[in-house]
């Protein structure tokens, strides 16, 4: 009951079904066509993943529109496999970090961490791990090409569920521990509502992200092994290498197809269903609408139809778990006692993080020295003068933009969905565009490439700022209009702190995002012609390419460094300024 | 009037509760305290917030361990074991639940199976009065229907005390009025199927009105300093001279207490002073109390009770400004009365400026904490000073909440005195005068 909307106890389907109509309408029809073709889909996608190795290599990817939509599906696939994943990650080791202060203490920053690494720099240990997990077999890559869009869902998500579970609301964890709800009673009636719409929102947000990165894994080179899994990504991947401007063009078209129905048929319904466990005593004015779930929850058939998709969460709700009749007590401790444990705790991380060194420093230091450590900085430095650059330049672009259209409701509403749409368009796939314009003009890659890291992260930026402006309460414009605020005093002191938090929220996920994207941008190739722009994300690409573990985990562990200082240093004062000064309540 | 019982349902006794760390420094909101809930009665909670009678609440219902003392449900022979049950200040209810299903939750965390739930809900939804809205969410029911969920809810387990936490306080007056007489008439008729209700409030009219006996709590620490029956009979009226009587001598004795405790924080212990928690009266507030009892029909002495009716104040609200007040030496209260000061006579004649030197005045010699951020502004050369250096001293003598709450009352205070400046950016106390 608690998963979805449609069902409320005294309605129970069959009388539902009894009392209305019995014609089926045309909407009845297609809903159902489409719902069983996407059963039958989902069935044969699974299948296909489990292949052989053999049979990937007997049956390459191939540039035929017509194996497209299946192509399109198994990425499709991939992604929500990924997003299984990561749920379970999030409710078990959130749980963990939420109630285990001392677990908290190490799960929290990890996370943290986490969110800041390059993503796309441990394909290459995490294929070679997954291929001898499943020798032979095609399901080894697909685990590593799944664990890559895990790697950019997980970690924030688990984030969002642990915030949740901190700030639960006093009264109602009374009502439910003077209930005596069992612990399992707590989180599907307490815990997992109360975190939905700040979990949703953050699922579909890492759903944007992860496209771009199940294109970006889905063909690997590391070293001598090239693996293409069918997919968007394969396919794109090999109209590169043939040179083949229009297998680009249908696969960019495919992918566009993909994230507009994704967007349609999953985020915007979802969201709009979420809306419900926000956690406001009083209804909200403008809730998010979809029509896809307006249809589901007005048309007969298809309610009935998706009514199977809450029994398992009937089913999940309605588990009594047997009372463990081994009531541990929870010990009490007297204060030294803890601290003695807290210190025992710390020693134990602390030996643990050294053991971590050691391994580290003896495992690069077999290949590397220190000049290498000199030149990966370096790099580092040149792609962080990027990000610097490029942030600043979207920022002057689509800062007064995105003030000009929230501030105009009626296009808010029609441009912020396209401004979302953009920053879930992966946009490695547009990447080719670029390169063949930088290969007939002869520009200077070192420049002309940077644009590409920025070229999917900007549209953050925009639909941010689109938000805030839209969010400056009118008051606050009246009174400009009255005083006769205008240029840069207007700028000052009405839209920029209005936005700022907005704005912040939206340049941290630009940046981080363009830290991972340097990767792929820094580096790229068409067909046989090779451009390669000097920074960390091409120093990263290059040693993958050639199977150098070493210089993979060093530039990897650089790039972290530079973006957890980069976040700490200029992001996270920022937000705190923002939270403190420009909240408007 | 019913016959009390002498049968006992609940025994608390020798319980005493600190908060904040263990060990050390922790701040003791219930001492002591011994209570006794017979057999078919109403018993009314009555003090100031911060006095510790939600904490004994919630001790009761097993939601916190008291640090000290012993609660007990005595049981006859054949009697059931006693069973609590809860109504909350904010409702609590879950937004994403319906009402029935809100009503239901406490069955099916005891396993009923699912049709035995739907027909007690059903019926713990028709007794209280909210057939017809059983598929609403809670968001779409007004306040008052929110609140008589919350009450369905906790009926609906068959507890034997009904216990509750000021539960008409969040509710408008008229709201209030009817849900309080819709519950007495339940009570009486003896439909809810409970043995005896305890309930916390701030309201003294409420108390009067619904309980056969009244404890009166005093604060910091949270004991019971008194026990009132009220022995009128059901339905009460407010106008009652009896009613009033009765009213009138419960706010003497909780402002007598008050002034006991003011002496004795800032007379006796002169080392204790900082250690106050200063509640958060704003200075207009302030001033306007004084002008109000200064004016016409008051003349500057007014009973508190008839204070609190013309200005539209709980009882609660009104202790808060006038022991204010009085720590700034601008009123006296005795016997249930408030009397202005003649600085505070000035006060309510004086233009601004003057109003501003007067109050500063007081502020400096008569709130420890505003004279000794003062002393130590004075003190130091740059006539600046960290506000953590403050806050530390503080959190030392009562918890981080309370510590935040009290320096930001005396900034508030102070900036309105001109006694002092704060600026939150840099965290910095200053002697700088704006002007």
């Amino acid at each position: 009951m608690v998963f979805l909307s449609g069902d409320r106890p005294g309605s129970r389907p069959l009388a539902r079904f009894l009392h209305g109509g019995v014609a089926p309408s045309w909407a009845d029809l297609i809903a159902f066509l489409l719902l069983a073709a996407t059963a039958v889909l989902i069935v044969r996608g699974a299948g296909e993943m489990s292949e052989p190795l053999a049979k990937l290599r007997a049956t390459p990817v191939t540039l035929d529109p017509a194996r497209l939509p299946e192509y399109a599906l198994l990425t499709t696939l991939r992604m929500f496999a990924a997003l299984a994943a990561s749920l379970l990650f999030t409710f078990t080791v959130a749980t963990l970090a939420a109630k285990n202060r001392k677990a908290g203490l190490l799960i929290v920053p990890a996370l943290d961490i986490l969110q800041s690494v390059p993503i796309l720099g441990f394909l290459t240990f995490t294929v070679t791990f997954f291929m001898g997990l499943f020798p032979g077999r095609q399901l080894g890559v697909e685990c590593a090409a799944i664990f890559a869009i895990f790697t950019s869902q997980a970690w924030n998500m688990a984030f969002s569920f642990y915030q949740s579970l901190r700030t639960i609301p006093n009264d109602l964890d009374e009502v439910s521990r003077q209930f005596g709800f069992s612990a399992w009673r707590r989180f599907v009636r307490l815990e997992l509502p109360f975190a939905a719409p700040g979990l949703v929102w953050n699922v579909m947000m890492s759903m944007s992200g992860g496209w771009f990165f199940v294109v970006a894994s889905e063909a690997i080179t590391v070293g001598k092994t090239t693996i293409a899994l069918p997919g968007i990504g394969s396919w794109l991947a090999l109209a590169i290498e043939r040179q083949d401007m229009r297998a680009v063009a249908i696969g960019v078209g495919a992918m566009a197809v993909v994230i507009l129905l994704y967007d349609q048929l999953v985020f915007r319904p979802v969201v709009a269903w979420a809306d419900k466990f926000r956690f406001e005593q009083t209804a909200s004015q403008d809730r998010p609408g979809s029509w896809v779930y307006d249809l589901v929850r007005r048309v007969r058939w298809l309610r009935m139809a998706v009514t199977p998709l809450s029994w398992p969460a009937r089913a999940l709700t309605a588990i009594d778990w047997p009372i463990p009749r081994l009531k541990l007590q929870p010990v009490r401790l007297g204060p030294q006692a803890s601290r003695v444990l807290d210190g025992l705790w710390i020693v134990v991380v602390v030996a643990a993080a050294a053991a971590a060194v050691w391994f580290l420093w003896t495992f690069l230091t077999r290949t590397l020295d220190w000049r290498d450590a000199v030149a990966a900085f370096g790099y580092g430095l040149a792609t962080l003068v990027r990000v610097v650059v490029l942030i600043a330049l979207t920022s002057l672009i689509w800062v007064p933009i995105g003030v000009w259209i929230g501030l105009r409701p009626a296009w808010a509403e029609r441009l912020q969905p396209i401004a979302q749409f953009l920053a879930a368009f992966p946009a490695n796939v547009l990447f080719p565009f670029v390169v063949v314009a930088i290969v007939a003009l002869r520009a200077d890659p070192n420049i002309w490439l940077s644009p590409l890291m920025v070229l999917g992260t900007q549209w953050y930026i925009l639909f941010n700022v689109i938000a805030g402006a839209s969010a400056i309460p009118s008051d606050l414009r009246e009174v400009a209009g009255i005083f006769g605020l205008r240029g840069w005093q207007w700028w000052r002191q009405v839209a920029l702190p209005g936005i700022f938090p907005y704005y912040v929220t939206g340049a941290i996920t630009a940046s981080g995002g363009s830290w991972n994207a340097s990767i792929v941008a820094e580096a790229v190739t068409w067909g046989d012609k090779h451009l390669e722009a000097a920074g960390l994300g091409a120093y990263i690409a290059k040693a993958t390419a050639t199977g150098d573990y070493g210089r993979v985990a060093l530039g990897v562990a650089v790039m972290s460094i530079f973006v957890i200082a980069f976040n700490r240093v200029l992001w996270r004062p920022m937000y705190r300024f923002a939270e403190r000064r420009l909240r408007l309540d | 009037m019913r016959a009390i019982d002498d049968r006992h349902l609940l025994d608390v006794r020798n319980v005493r509760h600190l908060y904040g760390k263990p060990g050390g420094g922790g701040q003791l909101v219930l001492d002591d305290v011994d209570l006794t809930l017979f057999d078919n009665e109403i018993v009314g909670l009555l003090g100031r917030s911060g006095s510790g009678k939600s904490t004994l609440l919630r001790s009761i219902a097993g939601l916190i361990r008291p640090t000290g003392g012993e609660i007990s449900f005595p049981r006859d022979g054949e009697a059931s074991p006693t069973r609590v049950s809860m109504v909350f200040q904010s409702f609590a209810l879950f937004p994403w639940l319906t009402v029935q299903e809100n009503v239901e939750v406490g069955l099916e965390a005891q396993r009923v199976p699912a049709e035995a739930r739907r027909s007690k809900a059903l019926a713990a939804i028709d007794l209280i009065g909210l057939d017809g809205f059983e598929n609403a969410y809670p968001k779409e029911l007004s306040g008052g229907m929110r609140q008589r969920v919350g009450l369905a809810r906790a009926l609906v387990v068959d507890p034997t005390i009904l216990l509750m936490d000021e539960p008409f306080s969040a509710l408008d007056v008229l709201t209030a009025e009817t849900l309080r007489t819709d519950l007495l008439d339940l009570w009486c008729e003896g439909r809810m199927g409970i043995r005896s209700i305890l309930m916390v409030t701030h309201n003294i009219e409420e108390a009067v009105l619904m309980c056969d006996r009244i404890l009166i709590f005093s604060s910091n620490p949270g004991r019971i300093v008194a026990e009132i029956k009220v022995d009128l009979p059901q339905p009460r009226n407010r106008q009652n001279p009896a009613f009033r009587r009765l009213v009138d001598s419960i706010y003497a004795r909780m402002t007598q207490r008050g002034a006991a405790e003011e002496r004795q924080n800032d007379g006796l212990f002169p080392g204790m002073g900082i250690g106050m928690v200063l509640p958060r009266v704003s200075t207009n507030t302030m001033a306007g109390l004084m002008e109000a009892v200064s004016a016409q029909p008051f003349n500057g002495r007014a009973d508190l009770p008839d204070l609190a009716e013309a200005l539209h104040f709980e009882a609660d609200e009104l202790f808060a400004i006038a022991e204010t007040l009085q720590l700034l030496r601008f009123a006296e209260l005795e016997g249930g009365d408030i009397r202005l000061t003649s600085d505070a006579r000035r006060y309510a004649d004086a233009n601004v400026d003057a109003r501003k030197q007067l109050f500063a005045q007081h502020l400096i010699a008569y709130v420890p904490l505003a004279g000794h951020i003062r002393r130590v502004l004075d003190e130091r050369v740059s006539h600046q000073a960290p506000g953590h250096r403050f806050r530390d001293e503080l959190e030392d003598l009562m918890s981080e909440e309370d510590a935040n709450q009290t320096l930001k009352g005396v900034i508030n205070w102070a900036r309105y005195a001109e006694a002092f400046a704060y600026d939150e950016g840099t965290d910095l106390f200053t002697l700088d005068d704006p002007s």
